[in-house]
């Protein structure tokens, strides 16, 4: 009987301890869109009043279009990229069993758990070795190299619950290997494969330090966002283009989790579980 | 850490029987070869470039290829640079036992009380890491600073007559910062490893006379150790090499060990160095993980 009532209200302590944890990590991200709104050139309580003019600004400022145009091009490559070389992987280790498998495949993650610096200075000192000149491009190496580990972990979950028997049931049909993959293979993994698309873009949209160090003259928009942060008259359109930032990553999220939960439900998993999101 | 490493050695011990390979296997290895071969150029390449310029010498343009450890002792003997490494270590070891601590009643939360809105609980966890992280540390800059959100709404409420002006540019605000960053990094795996417990030792536990704190300490905790360990890892390990918190709200005295290697291969140009300080942290933050693994296994992963 103690014990139910100690039970009772520890679980009561925990709930108001999860809900202040909750509130700690939103807190800075509420900021955001109250402060773009807010009609005042310093960001500092007490609020001033409503405007959407710091919005109007970002709309007029030539430079920050030229690097969203540049992290799209940016993003979108990186996406494309790593999800190819992602499903590569992925489907390799789901199928197949080779010698060193395991260190191929902890040599392809290692990314994860390296420091980015340590990733952008070894690239930057290639790169600059080799003589090539620092652009788009090679921001786009540094991204996919980073991207495709996230690739691997989502679409290991894809290919694992796919059943080989359909695929032996095409070929006993008749369809060639190609055939196979556009026809049955493909369309299973679908949802794991907009879900990787969607996570990369979104990890390549947000990235700074890589970015930072091999950009060339082109920027792409963390970058930008970097340089505007030394200047206190632009911190409220900055707020502005983050309030956008942060509604896109959200929606991309949620798009992202749809499909994931779809790719699980279609191998007849429990879809509000939490397996594969892991 | 260790991990990879022993990864590495099963490679090295695997290469010799490649001309047997089945067909399997050369079906996989084929498969995997795309995303092996950027991953060696794109990644063993640079690194092994990085370790050889650290034993190398640069004057303006001119590389000097003769084989030195000059940058090394350098990098380890300069007071700056000690100073700059101890600091790195201080406040990431500092930032991940905060954050692992603060994490635990969370996951312990969510595995043990929340029944069916799980995935939901953790898709609200994970959203504040999906936004920009330049913007997310920039954002305590903006609540910490002297006119900022936080002076400025303890200044309306009468609670202080001037601005505070230690909470911004100091270490403090470098490790608050990492800790707000990184903590759903340290969520997740200790939700994973509480959720694989097999809830009837808990009940064993219970009917064999064990009250609730002896029966945490004796099944719950160490079993959930290797998920502790986990997200040790994953909070020090990047931690240690930021960038950005550093120089957005650390001031001079919360700079870190990697905007020094960021001023070695920019304003500094002597890539050689930075790349011996690089090399080095690496050596040193291997070196803990690998200690923090193996004191996990020792300690955890059975009931005591």
């Amino acid at each position: 009987m103690m014990g139910r009532a100690m039970r009772y209200a520890s679980a009561r302590w925990l709930v108001v301890y999860a809900v202040a944890y909750m509130i700690f990590l939103y807190a800075p991200v509420i900021l955001l869109p109250l402060f773009a709104f807010n009609d005042g050139t310093v960001v500092a309580f007490p609020l001033t009043g409503f405007t959407t003019k710091w919005f109007g600004l970002l709309w007029s400022t030539e430079a920050l279009h030229g690097a969203v145009r540049n992290s799209a091009f940016v993003a979108v490559s990186t996406a494309l990229i790593s999800t190819v070389l992602g499903a590569c992987a992925a489907r390799s280790a789901s199928k197949y069993r080779f010698p060193g498998q395991r260190g191929v495949m902890g040599f392809i993650m290692l990314p994860l758990v390296l420091p980015e610096i340590i990733v952008a200075v070894a690239l930057l000192v290639m790169l600059i070795q080799l003589g090539m000149s620092l652009s788009l491009w090679t921001v786009i190496a540094g991204h996919v190299l980073i991207c495709t580990p996230f690739s691997i972990a989502i679409l290991s979950s894809a290919f694992a619950g796919l059943e080989d028997s359909l695929e032996e049931a095409s070929f006993d049909l008749g369809e060639t290997r190609w055939g196979t993959f556009r026809r049955v293979t493909l369309p299973l993994i679908m949802p794991g494969v907009i879900s990787s698309l969607l996570i990369t873009f979104t990890i390549s949209l947000d990235e700074f330090i890589i970015a930072f160090f091999l950009t060339g003259t082109d920027v792409t928009l963390p970058v930008y966002i970097w340089s505007q942060l030394r200047f206190p008259s632009k911190l409220p359109s900055v707020m502005a283009l983050g309030t956008i930032l942060l509604v896109l990553s959200v929606a991309l999220l949620m798009v992202a989790e749809v499909f994931r939960r779809r790719a699980v439900r279609r191998q007849g998993m429990d879809g509000g579980s939490t397996q594969g999101l892991i | 850490m260790a991990r990879t490493m022993y990864r590495w050695c099963s490679v090295m011990g695997d290469a010799q029987i490649v001309p047997s390979l089945s067909q399997e296997s050369r079906q996989g290895l084929t498969l995997i070869s795309p995303t092996l071969i950027y991953a060696l150029i794109m990644l063993a390449a640079p690194l092994a470039m990085v370790v050889a310029f650290s034993f190398w010498t640069q004057n303006y343009l001119d590389l000097d290829k003769t084989l030195t450890f000059d940058n090394y002792r350098e990098a380890w003997t300069q007071p700056i640079f000690q100073v700059l490494m101890w600091r790195s270590l201080r406040i990431s070891l500092i930032v991940t036992a905060t954050t692992v601590v603060l994490a635990f009643p969370v996951a312990y939360y969510l595995s043990f009380h929340v029944r069916s809105r799980k995935a939901l609980w953790l898709f609200l966890i994970t959203v504040p890491f999906w936004t920009s992280y330049l913007l997310r540390v920039f954002l305590w800059k903006v609540i910490l600073g002297y006119n900022g959100v936080f002076n400025s709404a303890l200044m309306n409420l009468g609670i202080i007559d001037e601005p505070l002006t230690f909470i911004l540019y100091n270490a403090n605000a470098v490790v608050l910062t990492l800790a707000h960053a990184w903590a759903p990094f340290a969520i997740l795996p200790i939700f994973v490893a509480l959720e694989k417990i097999d809830r009837s030792l808990l009940e064993a536990a219970e009917d064999l006379g064990d009250g609730p704190v002896r029966r945490f300490f004796r099944i719950t905790l160490p079993l959930a150790m290797p998920g502790v360990v986990a997200s040790t890892l994953i909070v020090l390990i990047p931690t240690v090499g930021d960038y950005i918190t550093p120089k957005l709200v650390g001031g001079t005295d919360g700079l870190m060990v990697a905007n020094m290697i960021q001023v070695q291969f920019g304003k500094a140009n002597n890539a050689p160095l930075g790349a011996a300080l690089a090399v080095s942290s690496m050596i040193v933050v291997a070196a803990i993980s690998i200690g923090i693994y193996f004191a996990g296994r020792k300690f955890g992963g059975k009931i005591r």
